[in-house]
C-alpha cells in the first residue's frame, strides 16, 4: 500500500448502574433470574402507568460524571426514543437526548509511555432494554423483559482514539475509573459493560474525517481491538484499491473473526426524540454537586502516584495494581499489617496475578487473605521461613485461606537457622561431594552453589540460604 | 403554504409502520397541515420574556428512593400475550 491512512476512533461504553430497583420503577435488577420475573405494568409499558426516577441512578450517573471529569448539566431532562423492535415494550427508550447529566470530560490513557487525553463529549442516563432470543428455524423471537428498565450510563468519547491499542488502554481506564466509583460492577461477560465504536480512516494529512462504519457486539476487551484492527484493514484494502467506505452498521462475529452488515444508512433509524411528557425536568443544584462530589473514592491515576511517591513502586507495577479497586484495597491492607511495600507488590505481581492468570480466576476466588500475606512477608523479614518456603506458604494460603504461622507450623516449615544443626548438614555434603569440592578448591568458586543446593535438598528447602553458604565457605576454606 | 409535505407524511407512516393508501396520504397531509395552522396562532403570543419548557406545569425533581417494590408474577406478567413459550412473550421471528 502505497498511501498512509490514520485512523480515527470514537467509542460508546453502556454501563450498568449497581442500584436496587430499576431506573423508573421498584422491580429488581439482579441478574440471572428466570426470564419475566423482574417486571411490573411500569416497565413493560403498559397503558396509564406512570415512571418516576430512581434518585440513586441519577446520583450513579452524577458521581461517574465526576469521576471522569464531567460537568454536570443543572438542567438535566429525559426524552423519548422512538423505534420499533421488540426488546422495548414500550417502542420507546426513556433516554437523555439534549441535556444529558455530564458534558466535556476527559481521562488519561498511557500507551507506549506516552501520556494521550481522550475527550469524553457526554454520559447519559438512559434505561436499558430486553433481551432477545431467536426461535430455530425462524419460527419467532422470544423475549425476556427482566433487564428493561435497568438504569444504564452511557459514556461517548469524542474522535480522540487513533489506535486499537489506544481503544483497549480507554476501555481499561474507563472500566478502572467506573469500578473505583462502584456506581456499576462493570462485567462484560454479564453486559453490565458493553462497547460499540465508530470507525473511520483518512490519507494523513487530510483534514475532514472519512465516512466512519459503527462496530457493535464486541463483547470483551480483546474482541474490541481484534475487531478494530480487522475493520481498519477492510477499510485501508477497500479504498487502496478504489473503492469508497459506506456508512454501515457492522456487527462483529466472533465465531468467524469477521464483521458482517447489520443495516445500511438506508434503513438508520430516525428517532424522533421529544421530551418524555411523564418525567418532570431535573434541577441539580451546587449543594447537591458537593454532596455527590463527596463520596468518590480516590481513583486510580492518584491512588498510582501515591505507590509511586509513598512507598517508592515502579511505576508500572503500581499502574497495574491500582488497575482494579480489589487488587489496589489488596494491596492496601497487605501494607497495613507493617510488611514492605516492595515485597507485598512482588508477590502480588508475580505469584497472585501469575496464579490469576494461570487459572483464569479473578481475585474474589482467591481465599487468601491480604492480612495473611503481610504476616508471610514478616516471617520472611524475620528469618522464621525463607523466599523459597514463602512460596509454598503462599500457595497453600491462596487454596485454604489459613493463615501463614498455621500453616508453617502444620507442615514443619520452619526456616533451620541452627548453626550446630546446619555444620552436620554440611559436613556431610562436603564428604559426599570431593568433584564439587576439587574443583572449589582449583578455583571454580561457583562450585558452591552446587553444594548449597545439596544442603538445601537435604532439608528440603528448610535451611537458611545465608547461614549454609556461610558454613559451607567456612568449612571449604579450612580444607 | 404547507408545513409538511406528502413525502413526509409517508415517512413517518413508514417510521410509524402505517400502511397508507393514496388517498389516506392525502387526507393526513391536508389534516396535519390544517392542525398545524391551527396551532400557529400561538405564535401571536408574545412570549419573549417566557423560557422555553417541556412541561406546562412547573413541577421540578420528581424523585423515589432506591427501593425494591413487588414485582408481578411471570403468568401475570404474560397474561394478555398473544404468544408465549418458555415464560417468554414470543412474536414473529425477527432480524436485526
Amino acid at each position: 500500500m502505497s498511501q498512509q491512512f490514520e485512523t480515527v476512533i470514537g467509542l460508546e461504553v453502556h454501563a450498568e448502574l449497581s442500584t436496587n430497583s430499576k431506573i423508573f420503577c421498584g422491580c429488581k435488577t439482579e441478574f440471572g433470574a428466570p426470564p419475566n420475573t423482574h417486571v411490573c405494568p411500569i416497565c413493560l409499558g403498559h397503558p396509564g402507568v406512570l415512571p418516576v426516577l430512581n434518585k440513586q441512578a441519577l446520583e450513579f450517573a452524577m458521581k461517574a460524571s465526576m469521576a471522569l471529569n464531567c460537568e454536570i448539566n443543572r438542567e438535566t431532562k429525559f426524552d423519548r426514543k422512538n423505534y420499533f423492535y421488540p426488546d422495548l415494550p414500550k417502542a420507546y427508550q426513556i433516554s437523555q437526548f439534549d441535556k444529558p447529566v455530564g458534558i466535556n470530560g476527559y481521562i488519561d490513557i498511557e500507551v507506549d509511555g506516552k501520556t494521550k487525553r481522550i475527550r469524553i463529549n457526554r454520559l447519559h442516563l438512559e434505561e436499558d432494554a430486553g433481551k432477545l432470543t431467536h426461535c430455530e428455524y425462524g419460527s419467532g423471537t422470544k423475549m425476556d423483559y427482566n433487564r428493561v428498565g435497568v438504569p444504564l450510563v452511557e459514556i461517548v468519547t469524542e474522535p480522540d482514539i487513533s489506535s486499537p491499542e489506544e481503544a483497549k488502554a480507554y476501555l481499561e481506564k474507563l472500566k478502572a475509573i467506573i469500578q473505583y466509583t462502584e456506581v456499576s460492577d462493570v462485567k462484560m461477560e454479564q453486559g453490565s459493560l458493553r462497547c460499540d465504536a465508530n470507525v473511520s480512516i483518512r490519507p494523513v494529512g487530510q483534514k475532514e474525517l472519512g465516512t466512519k462504519t459503527e462496530l457493535k457486539n464486541m463483547n470483551s476487551f480483546r474482541n474490541v481491538q481484534v475487531a478494530l484492527e480487522y475493520e481498519i484493514k477492510r477499510q485501508e484494502e477497500l479504498v487502496s484499491s478504489g473503492g469508497a467506505v459506506k456508512q454501515v452498521t457492522l456487527r462483529w462475529d466472533d465465531a468467524n473473526k469477521k464483521t458482517i452488515v447489520m443495516r445500511s444508512k438506508e434503513e438508520a433509524h430516525d428517532y424522533r426524540y421529544f421530551p418524555d411528557p411523564d418525567l418532570v425536568d431535573i434541577t441539580i443544584t451546587e449543594e447537591w454537586i458537593e454532596r455527590v462530589k463527596a463520596t468518590i473514592p480516590e481513583l486510580p491515576d492518584a491512588r498510582k502516584i501515591r505507590y509511586v511517591e509513598e512507598f517508592g513502586l515502579p511505576e508500572t507495577d503500581a499502574g497495574v495494581i491500582t488497575m482494579t479497586r480489589e487488587s489496589a484495597d489488596f494491596f492496601d491492607a497487605a501494607v497495613k499489617t507493617g510488611a514492605d511495600p516492595k515485597t507485598v507488590a512482588n508477590f502480588l505481581m508475580v505469584d497472585l496475578f501469575g496464579y490469576l492468570n494461570a487459572n483464569n480466576l479473578e481475585m474474589s476466588d482467591v481465599k487468601m487473605t491480604p492480612q495473611g500475606l503481610g504476616e508471610m512477608i514478616k516471617l520472611i523479614e524475620k528469618g522464621t521461613i525463607s523466599i523459597k518456603i514463602a512460596k509454598t506458604v503462599f500457595k497453600e494460603m491462596l487454596e485454604t485461606g489459613k493463615d501463614p504461622a498455621t500453616i508453617v507450623e502444620e507442615k514443619g516449615l520452619v526456616q533451620i537457622s541452627d548453626e550446630g544443626e546446619l555444620k552436620r548438614i554440611v559436613e556431610e555434603i562436603i564428604a559426599a561431594n570431593n568433584q564439587s569440592v576439587e574443583d572449589y578448591k582449583a578455583g571454580k568458586k561457583q562450585s558452591i552453589g552446587f553444594l548449597v543446593g545439596q544442603v538445601m535438598k537435604q532439608t528440603k528447602g528448610k535451611a537458611n540460604p545465608g547461614v549454609v553458604n556461610k558454613l559451607l565457605v567456612e568449612a571449604l576454606e579450612s580444607l | 403554504m404547507n408545513k409538511i409535505s406528502k413525502q413526509e407524511v409517508e415517512h413517518v407512516a413508514k417510521l410509524a409502520r402505517l400502511h397508507l393508501t393514496e388517498e389516506e396520504a392525502e387526507r393526513y397531509t391536508r389534516d396535519l397541515n390544517d392542525i398545524l395552522k391551527f396551532a400557529a396562532q400561538l405564535d401571536e403570543v408574545d412570549t419573549s420574556n417566557v423560557k422555553p419548557t417541556s412541561h406546562a406545569f412547573d413541577v421540578r425533581n420528581v424523585m423515589r428512593e432506591d427501593v425494591n417494590r413487588p414485582s408481578v408474577s411471570n403468568e401475570e406478567a404474560l397474561k394478555n400475550a398473544p404468544d408465549q413459550e418458555e415464560g417468554q412473550f414470543k412474536v414473529p421471528a425477527v432480524f436485526e
